[in-house]
């Protein structure tokens, strides 16, 4: 069984290369790898998952050096759970994606480049989950921020390389605190493996450990998105093509906040850094959500309510109790898939109504009906309404601020109260906006400016998705199930009345998923209780690396 | 553990010659910037050897005595991952270079659009204020005055139509193909001010 943990990096490390290698010329192929890989690391991270659960965490020591020297991959049930909800969330995706690259005809996602891409964030994410000591944390966290910089920059248009350049600057900047920290850690205890840090870090001097320790947390902290260190994150997610933007608001910042659970338990036990924590949560908290509020672009505004639930996990973390890492978990699990697919779905509004700007945007709820629902219910879970997943993830959390009873729980038990209310203000202010009222005016001439410019430049004779007999309309909304793609300018502007079965079918996927949080809520959180219970005890990671 | 002063010495230069770098705004300048701070992270990393010792495997050197090997390796990867970054960045600052002739960052669209409307608020106050402190108005200064006013409620104007222009899905999609937004555009010369960004 162990000899299974290296596979979720392997496999698709592997894949990337036959990809690049038959993919300009086999795009099908290249398909048919990416969804089969992906298939694959979720049916291993199922199997690794449960397995960590029943014998305690799995180890695997590279070309079998003894524990502290080679390289160790560890799998507990943290990672597992991480590992088993990342490549569901990103499978997810990548249907999505294919949907929506056959639509778009290509020319938004340059399928040579998605791919490969999109297999090296994967194995990069899960590097990270299974990495065992602060070395391959660091190149996990790379090779996952090399591809999300293609990613980013995907098509390389004006507005993605600029705020392709915030991301850049941020991440490298990140990157070169994050080696400093280990170069330091390691003159101080002449090791990088977790398991043996746990060991060493507590003979240190007190400002020493608290030195690294605040180093490493500011390092995840900017990967993460916390209050003060998130100004990146609203300025350069928003622009990237819809899937991408998905898959990063979805994992890259809880790569972040897996960090610092792991940093936190194993390394740094006793929660000297507690109140801090706390402090950032709240204003995480707070803040985001104020700037969702003021937003009425779809995008952005769901990357401010990002920022703001960071805020309920890193409380979960500042707390430090059994109770509250349990919370910190499931929250994570459950913010990873509904973060997404309200991605996925405002990727889908834009296709529909051609625009994620609100005040634009109208009538969805009768002309989309399965896209308004669609959008219901991840946004009414992510609000916190009782029988859905973010309600008991939120109660969770707030339980645990309850009994913990100091005063910046009940500030923190406060502040996560009135951030739910106003979330629920902002998910009902798109839903007024874009789905309940009628359609504005403007939103008819859609049709018309596209199929203009669709006519003038289509030099390529009708496209896959033209339905012959209806490309000679003139002016008017588009006829249902028809895409129109136009150019202008290098930019490629779609839209369609039906958008394709895939996308809408991953959507769908992962709000599924959402909700089987729900129904599983009982396994699930008796699953999270025994993780939070492991990572405290430490005993059974450091052991199950060094030996008993 | 004993280390060399001069390594951290110049791993010290090296960090904050590159970090003033990397807060210019020109890509190629924050590309020099990170070459050089990880060059100096990098010796930072080495010198958590501690001091130098014998080389591995030649010469039947007691073990004792060979140097630390883990920091070489750490720096070595550290290394390959900054030449990738560099290269990544190089082909980054090109691309925005053949965009938009220059290689500086750009200020975040929204942070522009504040700032503007700042401006032009706060110089309709100074300008309602002047108007208000002088006793004597004569008709054309009253004239003169709202002259001014209209000047700046049509930047505002102008600058809400940008915003609403920008927030379609094809950017610049209403001005390319239609001219102009008529729910914008009520009494109003388009303004294009700003709409290259």
């Amino acid at each position: 069984m162990n000899a299974l943990v290296p596979l979720p990096v392997l496999l698709p490390l592997c894949a990337t290369g036959v990809s690049l290698a038959f993919g300009v010329r086999l795009a099908r192929f290249q398909r048919f790898i990416s969804v089969a890989v992906l298939t694959a690391v979720l049916a291993l991270s199922v199997t690794l998952m449960i397995a960590a659960d029943r014998q305690g965490p799995l180890s695997v020591h590279l070309g079998d050096f003894a524990p502290p020297l080679g390289i160790t991959l560890v799998a507990d049930r943290l990672s597992g759970l991480m590992l088993t909800v990342s490549s569901a969330v990103t499978l997810s995706v990548l249907v999505y994606s294919l949907g929506q690259g056959m639509a778009d005809r290509d020319k938004e996602t340059p399928v040579a480049v998605f791919h490969p891409a999109y297999l090296i964030l994967v194995a990069g994410v899960s590097l990270t989950f299974i990495a065992g000591d602060l070395v391959n944390l660091y190149v996990g966290f790379e090779i996952m921020l090399v591809a999300s910089f293609v990613l980013l920059t995907l098509g390389g248009t004006g507005p993605r390389i600029r705020a392709g350049s915030t991301y850049v600057i941020i991440s490298l900047f990140s990157s070169m605190l994050f080696l400093t920290a280990i170069a330091m850690t390691y003159a101080a205890t002449g090791t990088a493996n977790f398991a043996q840090l746990a060991l060493r870090l507590p003979d240190l001097p007190l400002g020493v450990q608290t030195l690294v320790q605040a180093m490493l947390l500011t390092v995840f902290a900017i990967k993460a998105a916390v209050f003060p260190l998130a100004a990146w994150l609203p300025d350069s997610y928003p622009t990237a093509p819809a899937p991408v933007t998905a898959v990063f608001a979805g994992l890259l910042t809880k790569v972040g906040i897996y960090c610092m659970l792991r940093t936190e338990t194993l390394l740094f036990p006793g929660n000297r850094l507690g109140d801090l924590l706390m402090a950032v949560a709240l204003a995480s908290m707070i803040v985001g959500i104020l700037g969702a509020v003021a937003q009425t672009d779809l995008k952005r505004l769901f990357s401010f309510t990002l920022v703001s639930h960071i805020g309920y996990m890193v409380f979960g973390i500042g707390l430090a109790t059994r109770e509250a890492y349990g919370g910190a978990i499931f929250y994570v699990a459950h913010h990873i898939t509904v973060q997404t697919s309200l991605f996925l779905v405002a990727g889908l509004i834009e296709r529909r109504g051609g625009t994620n700007e609100l005040t634009r945007l109208g009538g969805l709820a009768r002309s989309a009906p399965l896209l308004a629902v669609l959008f219901f219910v991840p946004a009414m879970n992510f609000a916190g309404i009782p029988p859905l997943s973010g309600f008991i993830g939120k109660l969770g959390l707030m339980r645990a601020g309850v009994s913990d009873g100091s005063v910046w729980a009940w500030i923190l038990v406060a502040g996560a109260t009135v951030t739910s209310l106003l979330t629920l203000y902002v998910m009902a202010k798109i839903w007024n906006l874009a789905f309940w009222r009628t359609e504005p005016p403007g939103q008819a001439a859609y049709g018309t400016v596209l199929e203009t410019a669709d006519d003038s430049d289509d030099d390529e004779g009708p496209g896959p998705d033209r339905v012959p007999g209806t490309g000679d309309e003139g002016v008017g909304p588009a006829p249902a199930g028809r895409t129109v793609a136009a150019t202008l300018q290098g930019q490629a502007v779609t839209t369609t009345v039906r958008p394709p079965r895939a996308m809408t079918a991953a959507t769908a996927g992962a709000v599924v998923l959402g909700l089987a949080f729900t129904v599983l809520a009982g396994p699930l959180t008796a699953f999270t209780d025994r993780s939070a219970a492991e990572l405290i005890s430490r005993r059974p990671y450091v052991e199950e690396v060094l030996g008993p | 553990m004993t280390m060399s002063v001069s390594l951290l010495a110049t791993a010290v230069v090296l960090c904050a010659v590159g970090g003033i770098l990397m807060l210019t705004r020109p890509l190629t300048r924050i590309l020099l910037g990170a070459v050089i701070a990880g060059n100096g992270i990098n010796l930072l990393v080495l010198s958590s050897t501690g001091s130098a010792g014998a080389a591995p495997l030649l010469y039947g050197v007691p073990l004792r005595r060979v140097t630390d090997p883990l920091p070489q390796a750490i720096a070595l990867t550290a290394i390959v991952i900054t030449l990738a970054t560099t290269a990544f960045l190089l082909a980054m600052a090109y691309r925005s270079y053949q965009l938009t002739g220059t290689d500086e960052v750009h200020d975040d669209l929204e942070d522009r659009r504040i700032f503007l409307r700042a401006e032009v608020l706060g110089e309709r106050a100074e300008l309602r204020e002047e108007y208000r402190a002088e006793p004597g108005r004569t008709r054309r200064e009253r004239a003169r005055y709202r002259q001014e006013r209209h000047r700046l409620r049509a930047r505002l104007r102008a600058d809400r139509a940008l915003q609403a222009r920008g927030r379609d899905a094809g950017g610049d999609l209403w001005h390319d193909v239609l001219g102009a937004d008529p729910e914008d555009y009520v009494n109003d010369t388009h303004d294009d001010r700003g709409a290259a960004g």
